[in-house]
Formats: structure tokens, C-alpha cells, sequence
């Protein structure tokens, strides 16, 4: 029986990811002991909050290990908003912030490049796949997420690019290293579009 | 491009889905799940649901109320009424709301703006101003459904809100809410030009025309409404429709199967 687990530390909207994975025929489960990783398939890393709110509570869990010691076992892992933000090497929101450097890189927060751009980023906005990815398999070029965040991934690597989105300039929408994969909006918000991403990955 | 939101608003009192005319003569319209699973089913861009009478009555906002609706909604949820504390955000935030709206209590103790915004990210946090303008034309922000007259000005107290880390600003004119006879143009504006964090107009929307004159005009980011949509047969989508024809970027929810 394939399991997928919602790391709780804490931080996020646990509810709306659970019900989605289950809504897509997810087995899930969410805990909050890293030990648990031993019996997960598939890893959901939530996450609403700032980056080094996040960072400590990962810490003080024991998660951190955790999940990198799961992404060597290629344990295929999502990081959602803020979870894939902290996939990076560093991160500058409530100070410079050790991340758990799965995915090279560091998070900046987004500057406007016009009068008019608001920050936040909220609301629906398009995703473009750069080639093939398995996490936007059936799913149309353009089609729009769901976004609310003030801060960008920006990868060391361009190869680490699954997706960009058009705001401030373009930025990073969702990645993918590997077994490890980010997207920066909430496919769990994101109704059948996003439903779609999900069943993406679980297909993994 | 980011897309502009139509967000349909349900207000809620005591479990029904009400409707009021300048935040008085509150009727019943239905219960708010049925209306959560038909805008979820129509992909909507967002949904705001506000108790309207937890504050006033000095109750805790119902969250085994707000799991059993969010459970059924996969579009971005907004909860607000009767939060006084990060306790009761994180409870939200833990029974499906993806975002919350603080009115009142950020005129008691603005500093929940601060520790919300720096526990649960300014992205989470929707600051909600309620606003009636005086006999002379200046406007003022009332709290606790319309009731109390708090002496703060709508721009300053915008101003401040974003200062202290709220990620959004839900601007609604009382007077106009309910009326269907269009926004306050003037009012969101004076809200646009202070801050940088997107805005949505609220309050008085009868038709179509009013949106794009609250994103046009009032330069608002998104435009929420209630009664077009409970009480004409005019649809968020219709909305969309006539937005983009007239240049709007929205979202199309014609999206795969």
C-alpha cells in the first residue's frame, strides 16, 4: 500500500493538502516524527510561514536529516510554497537562514519591476513547463496556479527549472532535482489543474 | 500574467449564509455549504467567507464549522469573524482556511498584525477595513460589524496595516454593501495609493460595469461581491467573460478534463 506523508512542523495549511491528496487517491497520512519517512512512498513538505520560522521548526524536529537522508533513498518529495523554498541552500526572509540545500540555490525576496506590481504575488497566474516534466504531464502550456508569496526561488543550475512564471520580471515557479520537486504555487489550491499536478506525482 | 480575482463573498450568521443591505436588515439565503461546493464546482478564483455576528457577540470563531466547508472547497479559502488571537489564526489555518481576514481586533491590539505576519507569513493575513463616509465626504473605519466608530481614516490606518505585515487589504464600503448600486470608487482609491500589497474593492457591486470601474478607477487588485451573484443571474464567470472582452486579464477555468 503506497503512503504518502504530510511532514507537520508546524507551519501551513495541513488541512487543505490532506484532503487534496486524498481527493486525488492519496493514502496519506501526516506526522509530525521524522521516523515515520521509513514507511512513506511519497513525501509532501507543506508550508505557509517564513523561511527561517520554518528552518527552526524543521530543526527542532529532527526533520532535517530526515528528509535528506530520504532523498538519497530517492523517496520522491514535494515542497510546496514555503516547503520548496526551503529545498534551497539559503534563504534571506527573517535573516539569512541555512535551508536544507536538496536543491541548489537561495531565496530572494520578489522586487517589482514596476510602479503598478504589488507584493505579495497572489492570485492565478501562468505556469510554463520548460521541456517535458513529468509533474506537468496533461497539463497545458500557460495554464494558471494559484500563487500568494513575496519571496523567489532562484536556482544556482537552470537544469533544476521544471517551470517559470511571468511576475517581476520571470520567476521559478517549480523545480525538479532528481527525486525532489518544488512548485511555488499551491497545487492543492489550484482545483483541477492543480489536482492533475498532484496526480503527477503520485505517479512517480 | 497574474490574473484578476473575482471573488464571490459569503457572509454567515449562525450557520445560515445571509445577505444585508449597509450592514443591516440581514436575510437568510441559504447554509454555506451548498454555496461552498457550487462555486468549488464552478473552479471560482477564491472564496471569502465571513462570520459576521462572532464578533459582535463576542464568540470564537466556529471551526468545526469552517473544516467541514473547507473540506469541500479546493479553491483558496479566506476566513474571517470573531479571530482575537494567533491562537484562533492557527486554528483556522488548521481547519482548512488558507488565508485569514482580521477586522476588530487589529483596532484592540494591532500588533496580531505583526505576530500573525511574522508567525504565519504576510501572504496568510488579509486585513479587513470597514469604512463609512461622513456627511462631509471624509471617510471613517468602523469595526465590529458596522457598530463602533473607531476614529481611524481608511488610508492611514491601510497604511499601517501594511507596515505591520498584512500580506493583503479587503477594503469594503458600509454604506454601499448590499446596495448593488456600485463600489466607492473614491474610497478605494484613496486605499490603492497608499499601499503597495494588493487590494480588493468590496461593497456594492450591481453589475459588471462596477467591477471594472473598482479595477480600472479604483485600481483595485481583485473585486469581491456577494449579492450580484446570490441574488441576480449574473455568474463570476459572466464576470470574466466581460472583463476580458473589455481587456481584464482573467482566469479561465476551462482547464483539462
Amino acid at each position: 500500500m503506497s503512503k504518502t506523508l504530510i511532514v507537520d512542523y508546524g507551519m501551513g495549511n495541513l488541512g487543505s493538502v490532506r484532503r487534496a491528496f486524498e481527493e486525488c487517491g492519496a493514502d496519506v497520512f501526516i506526522s509530525g516524527n521524522p521516523s515515520d519517512i521509513s514507511v512513506a512512498d511519497h513525501i509532501v513538505l507543506p508550508g505557509v510561514g517564513a523561511f527561517a520560522d520554518g528552518m527552526t521548526a524543521l530543526n527542532a524536529a529532527g526533520w532535517v536529516d530526515a528528509l535528506r537522508r530520504s532523498t538519497t533513498e530517492m523517496i520522491p518529495l514535494l515542497g510546496i510554497c514555503l516547503g520548496m523554498q526551503l529545498l534551497a541552500d539559503r534563504g534571506f526572509e527573517g535573516g539569512e537562514t541555512e535551508g536544507l540545500g536538496l536543491i541548489p540555490g537561495e531565496v530572494r525576496r520578489l522586487e517589482p519591476d514596476s510602479a503598478e506590481t504589488r507584493i505579495p504575488h497572489v492570485g492565478w497566474n501562468e505556469v510554463h513547463p520548460r521541456c517535458a516534466n513529468p509533474l506537468f504531464s496533461a497539463i497545458a502550456e500557460g495554464t494558471d496556479f494559484y500563487f500568494v508569496h513575496s519571496y523567489h526561488f532562484i536556482p544556482l543550475t537552470a537544469d533544476d527549472i521544471a517551470a517559470t512564471t511571468p511576475y517581476c520580471g520571470t520567476f521559478v515557479s517549480a523545480l525538479n532535482r532528481g527525486t525532489v520537486f518544488g512548485t511555488q504555487f499551491h497545487p492543492e489550491k489550484s482545483s483541477r489543474a492543480g489536482f492533475q499536478v498532484i496526480r503527477n506525482f503520485l505517479a512517480l | 500574467m497574474l490574473k484578476t480575482r473575482i471573488i464571490p463573498t459569503l457572509l454567515w450568521k449562525n450557520i445560515g449564509l445571509v445577505k444585508g443591505i449597509a450592514f443591516d436588515s440581514w436575510r437568510r439565503v441559504g447554509t454555506i455549504m451548498p454555496a461552498v461546493k457550487v462555486y468549488n464546482a464552478r473552479q471560482v478564483d477564491e472564496l471569502i467567507v465571513v462570520d459576521i455576528t462572532a464578533t459582535l457577540e463576542d464568540r470564537l470563531p466556529d471551526f468545526a464549522e469552517v473544516e467541514e466547508f473547507s473540506a469541500e472547497c479546493f479553491v483558496p479559502l479566506t476566513v474571517g469573524g470573531g479571530i482575537r488571537s494567533i491562537e484562533d489564526i492557527k486554528q483556522l489555518l488548521r481547519a482548512g482556511a488558507d488565508k485569514v481576514s482580521i477586522n476588530s481586533a487589529a483596532y484592540l491590539r494591532p500588533e496580531i498584525i505583526n505576530e500573525a505576519a511574522e508567525r504565519f507569513g504576510s501572504q496568510c493575513v488579509v486585513a479587513s477595513i470597514d469604512a463609512r463616509r461622513n456627511p462631509d465626504g471624509t471617510y471613517v473605519c468602523v469595526s465590529h460589524s458596522g457598530t463602533r466608530d473607531t476614529g481611524r481614516l481608511p488610508g492611514e490606518w491601510a497604511a499601517e496595516l501594511e507596515l505591520r505585515g498584512a500580506g493583503e487589504i479587503l477594503i469594503t464600503s458600509v454604506e454601499l454593501d448590499g446596495t448593488m448600486e456600485g463600489y466607492d470608487l473614491e474610497l478605494i482609491r484613496s486605499i490603492t495609493e497608499r499601499v503597495r500589497i494588493p487590494v480588493i474593492a468590496s461593497g456594492g457591486a450591481g453589475n459588471y460595469e462596477h467591477m471594472y470601474a473598482a479595477l480600472e478607477v479604483g485600481r483595485a487588485a481583485a473585486v469581491a461581491a456577494a449579492s450580484i451573484f446570490h441574488f441576480t443571474e449574473q455568474t463570476p464567470l459572466e464576470a470574466k467573460n466581460y472583463l476580458a472582452a473589455r481587456g481584464i486579464p482573467v482566469r479561465s477555468a476551462k482547464v483539462l478534463v
